[in-house]
């Protein structure tokens, strides 16, 4: 009898961890540069937007301690601000930004860099990312609902659903590319920066 | 029934993730490497002390070793998946990020550079 009650319980907390394993299939996606990437990239200071988190997880944004709270909207002002003048090459037609001198050139030229320490927890990590995305995705959907009508994470949710023909697929990947190109996402990894 | 299923992955770390809103789903299993971070939840070995460590394929590895243990579970895939292959890091709250810039620099190194932040879905706030 006790044999069997302790065979039952290993069943039910076996099934307890496969379910737990099983539902963390979502996540924040990255792409990391190769490491035999030697080409130091220069880049404007203009163009550059620093957030760093500290050993003691305060995050910092352009050299100020800043609440989570309000980073993304910092993101989305830098990187929306199209301060290239309207008759120079490269000017941003979409942003509606603040176009000042002392902040980004067009959403192409401008770069998000994100430094944490060792001791720096990584949920706070994962949330300077998060909030990065989101500024992203945020910029995304504007443009996506003033070009095609439909949020940006549905045109992706679409691509990805394989009940889509080709045809609809093909689309969908144009107007993914499309909406991309505006607001390329281009977050970096710390020790590629030289400025 | 569930049990052949458990063999896959037996967690030896403490495994609760960070939450985000700006989620992706993974793809599917057939071509995710999965590394878990985490203090050892030791099964009563006070051995194994309080650091985190890294488990991949069902033991403790070092971090030394994150590159070639991936290099076999990249490997062990069909050819056709390995340019898609992504590595899913799932790594526990009471992390800190020294040890996840060790793994990333391993995985640089051999070159999988995909990577994936596996979260729960939920505001990024209730990291802080």
């Amino acid at each position: 009898m006790p044999g069997q009650w302790l065979t039952s319980l290993f069943y039910y907390s076996s099934f307890f961890l496969v379910t737990t394993t099983i539902e963390n299939d979502m996540g924040l996606n990255r792409i990391m540069p190769p490491d035999d990437n030697n080409a130091i990239v220069d880049i404007k200071e203009r163009n550059l937007f620093e957030i760093s988190i500290n050993d003691a997880d305060l995050i910092m944004a352009e050299e100020d301690i800043i609440d989570p709270k309000n980073l993304r909207e910092k993101v989305i002002a830098f990187i929306d601000n199209g301060g290239f003048p309207i008759e120079a090459e490269g000017y941003c037609n979409h942003c509606k930004g603040n176009r000042f001198a002392n902040s980004s050139e067009n959403p192409d030229k401008a770069i998000i860099s994100i430094k944490a320490q060792r001791n720096s927890s990584y949920p706070v990590y994962v949330t300077v990312q998060n909030e990065v995305i989101a500024a992203y995705n945020e910029l995304r959907d504007r443009e996506s609902l003033r070009l095609f009508n439909t949020p940006y994470k549905t045109i992706y949710s679409d691509y990805y659903n394989e009940k889509n023909s080709e045809d609809e697929k093909g689309q969908l990947k144009e107007r993914l590319e499309i909406i991309r190109s505006l607001y390329p996402q281009k977050i970096l990894e710390p020790e590629t920066v030289n400025n | 029934m569930t049990v052949t299923v458990m063999k896959n992955e037996n967690l030896l770390v403490e495994n609760t993730l960070p939450t985000a809103t700006e989620t992706e789903k993974l793809d599917k299993k057939d071509r995710v490497i999965e590394i878990y971070v985490g203090k050892p939840t030791n099964g009563g070995n006070a051995n194994l002390g309080d650091e985190p460590r890294i488990q991949m394929d069902n033991k403790f590895i070092t971090v030394d070793e994150v590159g070639d243990y991936a290099l076999q579970a990249l490997s062990s895939m069909p050819e056709h998946l390995k340019s898609v292959a992504t590595v899913s890091i799932k790594a526990d709250i009471g992390v800190k990020m020294g040890v996840i810039e060790d793994l990333k620099s391993e995985l640089r190194m051999v070159n999988l550079l995909k990577i994936n932040y596996t979260t729960y879905e939920g505001a990024a706030a209730d990291n802080l």
